[in-house]
């Protein structure tokens, strides 16, 4: 896809704008499926927590993660650089992530 | 994303997203798209390509006569399961389970009955509409689990998609009623565009339920923190909240016979249909579940037809005592909880559970224009980069694979489609592994049109496909009548709706195909007189005018 978008003579451009593509592929798919499962594990639990149905705090605590693993694919690709993409999704994951481990020794 | 690095707009980000997220899985897109959208017709297809089944038309008796045989059929079943026929199946099909049988589909057994006689009828060996349905989302061939994350994986590039193409398309409802015929490419953006806002709540609602139906293997971790690894506990929890179907099937799975139970006459079902039928003169019973026949505590329950309401458990049903036939008390249905009626209205409208033809035929509609969508923006990838391959004065090896591939992709899809249904006919009745052979007959025919796509020139490959695949469903009615089935006027006389909505959906089909073929075939000669020497083949690049894509 993208010897077409440019001439060939810039090849170390293209070289590394190939791999910008590829980091923020890697954290489209796997960091934001991270930032999926971080949100569907910290916000269910602080939603059982809370005192919501653990049947509802799952449900809407997965749909949830649904819709961020698609703004997460959206951020990767949509802004300035690809350094940018993972902090985005890493910093909240490891947030989610931390909540869910200090909720999961606590009984509603 | 500019390999330049310059900055560039949220909208130019989000067309090459939009670009890239929709090619790569295009293609399975495309095919699970096609395939769901016949599943919406799952049974009709079913009754369709059994065409042994046909002759059954139901009487008033049909209840009665199902029951009768049931009774010789399997006497000391736990449960029977007796589906009577209606608008969407023409013959009973009945089911029991053993006591102490294996859960789920292995320890059921199940038969087709003769509406009209009670006799059990041996349709031919075949899969049927559960093959298209099955495939569009656990593919064939592979471990189902791989198939479903497949599928999943390229449910969620989708949804991706989706978010980006609106994002990108900012004047998205002025720019609604814009179509420029006849413009090449303009006019393969506004079809594309079209069809996408045409039946955008669709689309979206289609693609994330189709996450949520697989929520419990794709994302199953909200699950796994909040019931601490336990997921059985939540799967039951779950099915216990959302009514009685549940609790329910585990009843019945735990109230296996004792070998000394006294056996008891169940009661006549005729008077409790006739209660039944006053209780819903419009749609009737759709279906008899006895538990416990034969013994004293037999109970018969009777659901009302075509009552697959949005929400699991919450259609109508009357529970009758099956020695004394008194009215009891059903189970009663809790009351969903907000997440769950989201999420279960959602995947309610993915599984069509509600049987109302007019609806049933939109959510059709629907999913045909979703699967244009999905073809057009294919298409449009090729069509936008001619004017590139002009300059360049030759075809790169990515943009002829990406035509190869659609030409199969799309085309081929329908011919082997078309191809499954005229093997399920034309096939010996008695053949070894019958079911087997006819999906070979559509993976053989899907490979032949991948071949003919690249052996012969882009545009003839085209329309020879499109063609063909028009014939062939055209034709499907004739050959219906002409191999034992029910022919389109009787079926529509006798109101045999699931015989005669397959045939109509195939002529409408037909017809789409047709089109879509006579459209591209009149552009392609129009474009003749300035083009004469071009006819060979795509490899020779075209301006964009006079393009052999540019049917909308």
């Amino acid at each position: 896809m993208a010897d077409i978008a440019a001439p060939h003579k810039r090849v170390p451009a293209m070289g590394r704008y190939r791999w910008a593509v590829a980091s923020r592929a890697l954290a489209a798919t796997a960091g934001g499926y991270a930032l999926a499962s971080a949100t569907a594990a910290g916000l269910g639990l602080a939603l059982a927590r809370s005192g919501s149905h653990s049947v509802d705090a799952v449900l809407w605590a997965t749909m949830l993660g649904f819709v961020v693993h698609a703004m997460a694919a959206l951020w990767a690709f949509g802004c300035a650089n690809a350094r940018r993409a993972w902090i985005g999704i890493v910093a909240p994951t490891a947030l989610l992530e931390a909540l869910a481990y200090a909720l999961r020794g606590v009984t509603a | 994303m500019r390999p330049d690095g310059k900055p560039e707009g949220v909208r130019q980000s989000m067309s090459w997203m939009h670009t890239w997220s929709g090619l790569l899985l295009g293609w399975l897109l495309y095919a699970v798209f096609f395939t769901g959208t016949l599943s919406f017709f799952l049974d009709e297809v079913n009754d369709w390509m059994r065409p042994e089944l046909h002759q059954s038309v139901p009487s008033p008796q049909t209840a009665a006569l199902a029951v009768a045989a049931m009774q010789k059929l399997a006497p000391d079943a736990a449960a029977w399961t007796i589906n009577l026929p209606g608008e969407r199946q023409t013959a009973v099909e009945a089911s029991w389970r053993k006591p102490g049988a294996a859960a789920g589909r292995a320890g059921t057994q199940r038969v087709h009955l003769d509406a009209g006689t009670g006799e059990v009828i041996k349709p031919r060996e075949t899969r049927g509409g559960s093959f298209l349905y099955r495939f569009h989302f656990e593919l064939y061939a592979m471990p189902r689990i791989w198939g479903r994350w497949i599928v999943g994986i390229a449910t969620m590039f989708m949804f991706v998609a989706i978010i980006s193409g609106v994002i990108t398309h900012k004047k998205i409802f002025s720019e609604f009623f814009t179509f420029r015929p006849r413009k090449g490419q303009r006019s393969w953006l506004d079809a594309h565009n079209a069809t996408a806002v045409l039946a955008l709540p669709f689309h979206i609602i289609i693609t994330f339920s189709g996450l949520l139906l697989l929520m419990s293997m794709l994302l199953p971790w909200g699950a796994q923190a909040v019931y601490d690894g336990d997921m059985q506990k939540y799967f039951a929890e779950s099915r216990g909240r959302t009514g009685g179907a549940g609790a329910e099937r585990d009843a019945s799975a735990r109230g296996g016979r004792s070998p000394i139970a006294e056996s008891a006459a169940l009661t006549a079902i005729g008077p409790l249909m006739e209660i039944a039928q006053a209780r819903w003169p419009e749609r009737g019973v759709g279906s008899i579940v006895v538990q416990k026949p034969g013994t004293p505590a037999a109970t018969i329950e009777l659901r009302e037809q075509g009552a697959r309401a949005l929400q699991r458990g919450t259609g109508e049903r009357l529970l009758f005592d099956g020695i004394t036939g008194a009215p009891r008390n059903p189970p009663e249905a809790r009351v969903p909880s907000a997440a769950q009626a989201v999420s279960g209205a959602m995947m309610g409208i993915h599984l069509g559970r509600f049987a109302d033809p007019a609806v049933r035929w939109l959510l059709f509609l629907s999913g045909v224009v979703g699967t244009v969508m999905a073809g057009s923006g294919l298409v449009l990838w090729v069509v936008k980069r001619l004017p590139e391959r002009r300059k360049l004065g030759r075809t790169p090896r990515g943009h002829r694979l990406v035509e190869v591939l659609n030409i199969g992709a799309i085309a081929g899809l329908s011919v082997a489609t078309a191809g499954y249904f005229w093997a399920n006919r034309l096939l010996p009745v008695d053949l070894a592994q019958r079911a087997d052979m006819e999906i070979r007959c559509f993976f053989m025919v899907w490979a032949l049109c991948l071949v003919h796509g690249l052996l012969r020139p882009h545009r003839r490959a085209w329309l020879e496909q499109l063609w063909l695949a028009a014939i062939a469903f055209t034709a499907l009615p004739l050959l219906n009548a002409a191999t034992g089935g029910v022919a389109l006027p009787a079926a529509m006389l006798q109101g045999q709706w699931s015989v005669a909505g397959f045939d109509l959906v195939a002529l409408a089909l037909g017809a789409l195909h047709g089109f879509t073929a006579w459209k591209l075939g009149r552009s392609a000669t129009a474009a003749k007189p300035s083009n004469t020497a071009s006819g060979a083949g795509m490899s020779v690049p075209r301006p964009v005018a006079q393009s052999p894509e540019k049917a909308p």
